[in-house]
């Protein structure tokens, strides 16, 4: 079995874009991100320019994953929080459940404050990421998914 | 593990290609790569050893088109083959959608396909999976070379559950994008009934 898609609607993304934003400014970060732990890019905001934002997502994951699997064979859980500190530009990433904040920041802020405001988003996030797995458990009861429609046509088309 | 967005009006999916050493895996994903329009598709990621190696993974994005007003994004990822690579394969089958065995056709590498496909299973379980529930392709890759073993005596000893076979040469495309549509196929499939 598969996990539990992750199905963001409309508000729930406006508010995430909302956290994000809000995130950027007061720390003064060049691009702040929301990835999956599997590597996919949820949002995305700030200077992304010509920033391979998926290539980043991808490689953000996977670095948590190998370091996740390092905690564990120290016997820790894992390593809730990463830091990558470069000559000009920096990088911070914050596990918050099925989901890493990543941070890309440079020498208008500062390590530290990019954490203490990461944390206060991060509270932000759990709040909303919770309500998004309600109101996706809530309407898998109620509502026919409209990927059921989907035809073996539909399949087929994206491949011709 | 599917993302859906509807905001953005997106589906992202994850599919691993897995299989022993030098079985071609990353040959896919570049045969793949090579071919697909520039609009389509992203960087091609190869965390790899100076000698071409996969160390970690190969990654490419691939947005094949929409389907019901929903953008398709699939995530390619290849695991590293050696054996002693493991911990990086149990990592990177995390939150997999689909996956995609590419079992080496020659003779004197059988043992490593079924080796390396225990690994897969005991793997996919380790996270939570079982290979026959989820969606599944095997591909008997290198059908040119000349000391391969037929495609049936494969079959009987690689396929687990009736999952398609597809049989390929990744270096020069035959059978690349059958297997890829045959395991996106499953993959979208299977959103119908989550």
């Amino acid at each position: 079995m598969t996990d539990a898609p992750i199905i963001l609607h409309e508000p729930q993304f406006q508010q995430l874009r909302h956290i994000l934003n809000k995130l950027r400014l007061e720390s003064f970060s060049r691009v702040v991100f929301l990835v999956d732990k599997n590597g996919q890019q949820i949002a995305a905001h700030g200077e992304v320019g010509d920033l391979d934002t998926t290539s980043l997502a991808s490689l953000a994951a996977g670095n948590v994953a190998a370091t996740g699997g390092m905690a564990q064979l120290i016997g820790e859980k894992e390593f809730p929080t990463l830091s990558h500190e470069g000559e000009r530009d920096s990088i911070h990433i914050c596990i918050i459940g099925r989901v890493l904040l990543v941070v890309v920041f440079d020498e208008r802020s500062s390590l530290g404050l990019v954490k203490l405001r990461v944390k206060q988003a991060s509270r932000d996030l759990s709040v909303l990421f919770k309500e998004v797995e309600r109101i996706a458990l809530e309407r898998k009861n109620s509502e026919e998914s409209i990927f059921a429609e989907i035809t073996d046509d539909d399949i087929d088309s994206l491949f011709n | 593990m599917t993302f859906i967005n509807y905001a953005s009006r997106e589906i992202n999916c994850k599919i691993v290609y897995y299989g022993p050493g030098l079985c071609g895996k990353t040959t896919n994903l570049q045969y793949i790569y090579d071919t697909t329009a520039p609009t389509a598709k992203g960087k091609l990621i190869s965390l790899a050893t100076e000698t071409d190696r996969t160390l970690f993974f190969d990654f490419m994005p691939l947005e094949l088109g929409t389907v019901r007003g929903f953008k398709t994004r699939f995530h390619l990822y290849t695991v590293p083959g050696q054996v002693f690579y493991d911990a990086s394969r149990k990592l990177i089958l995390k939150g997999v959608d689909g996956v995609v065995f590419v079992a080496d056709s020659q003779e004197e590498r059988m043992d490593a396909n079924i080796e390396s496909l225990y690994n897969l299973e005991e793997n996919l379980q380790s996270n939570g999976y079982d290979l026959s529930k989820i969606p599944y392709v095997l591909q008997l890759n290198k059908r040119d070379l000349p000391n391969i073993l037929p495609a049936e005596e494969m079959a009987a000893e690689l396929r687990r559950n009736g999952e398609p076979i597809h049989e390929a040469v990744a270096s020069n495309g035959a059978g690349v994008f059958d297997t890829l549509k045959s395991v996106a196929k499953q993959v979208l499939n299977e959103l119908k009934k989550s």
